[in-house]
């Protein structure tokens, strides 16, 4: 069994993950397979169990649909990656407040960053 | 005016979207705490790297071979001709394709930036975005094609194109011999990812098992 079947059932239960046909997760955008395996690797760290991962996702999922998420599957990794922001903040791994200073951060040093070069943390000129 | 100078900001610096300033931001917060390796996250993104987009590339590509019109067009509008298929970028990239012929190869280059054309291409490889593939390909493009197991006459020229925040580059392989009368299906088989960044060619016939 692959790496990713344990979690992507405790997803199932909640919305089941896209796949291709071949059967393995496809994703849109390289930032959807980060979430993913991050995820993933969080997982295999034991830091959260599978019924609170579902727990998370399907939080995810209704404050979404509540603010008129489209529901047509396209969004389906923001869901997901919204999960583990709330997970991370509820273990104590990140607060919000950690998130979005170091988004701000990002933005600040993809600013600063030449076209071309790689984006770095260290680029954010109030670092 | 907003737009316009978001647009000009964009031609000197890079830009990340709302969604991967939250990606970032939480990965380098468990990358610092050490809760996840880098490596280990760049190793699984890699399994899925192939499972996604490169069999639209593969399409077009098939196309082009298949349909003279239809390449006339990839030729002269690549955006358009690549969107009639379903295949569009979340920032309507535009989309410029290179075609391969015996006096010339195109390979395509870019950085750690989001210059890959996903829509097509599915997410980039690893050594992609990696710093000794983008400079060696602009000073040893012929040293790097010999790392990827393609060699290719000595009179066959080398472009090596620089993707650009606002043009991403497709390499149309050269359709290989033994192929006529094959469908475009069974033609988008021999059309591999590598192929279409330059650093293969496509497939013949009897490498795919059917």
């Amino acid at each position: 069994m692959s790496r990713h079947e344990e979690i992507a059932r405790a997803a199932a239960e909640i919305a089941p993950i896209p796949r291709g046909e071949d059967g393995e997760p496809v994703f849109r955008e390289p930032w959807e397979a980060q979430a993913f395996a991050m995820t993933l690797a969080l997982y295999e760290r034991s830091l959260f169990t599978w019924s609170e991962w579902a727990q998370a996702l399907s939080g995810a999922i209704k404050r979404a649909q509540a603010a008129g998420d489209c529901d047509d599957g396209s969004t389906y990794y923001r869901h997901w990656l919204a999960a583990i922001e709330a997970l991370v903040s509820e273990k104590g791994i990140a607060s919000e407040q950690a998130l979005a200073e170091r988004r701000g951060a990002w933005d600040r040093a993809a600013h600063a960053t030449p076209h071309g070069q790689p984006i770095l943390l260290k680029n954010d000129p109030l670092r | 005016m907003t737009h316009h100078h978001h647009y000009q900001d964009d031609h000197d610096h890079s830009h990340l979207s709302d969604i991967e300033l939250r990606v970032r931001a939480l990965e380098s917060i468990l990358i610092e705490k050490g809760y996840v390796d880098p490596a280990a996250i760049d190793a699984l993104v890699e399994t899925y790297e192939v499972k996604v987009g490169p069999r639209n590339g593969a399409r077009v590509v098939a196309k082009a071979w298949a349909d003279p019109a239809y390449r006339e067009w990839l030729r002269q509008d690549a955006t358009a001709a690549i969107a009639s298929l379903g295949f569009i970028g979340r920032q309507g990239e535009h989309m410029v394709a290179v075609e391969n012929t015996p006096d010339e190869h195109n390979m395509v280059v870019c950085t750690l930036c989001s210059c890959y054309p996903w829509p097509v291409l599915g997410l980039p490889p690893v050594w992609y975005k990696s710093a000794p593939y983008r400079s060696r390909a602009v000073l040893d493009p012929r040293g790097v094609l010999a790392e990827f197991g393609v060699s290719l006459p000595e009179t066959t020229r080398i472009r090596v194109w620089d993707s650009t925040a606002e043009i991403r580059y497709l390499v149309v392989p050269m359709r290989p011999k033994g192929t006529e009368g094959m469908s475009e299906e069974a033609l988008a088989d021999l059309v591999t990812r590598d192929s279409m960044i330059g650093t293969g060619l496509a497939r013949r016939p009897e490498e795919v098992a059917r």
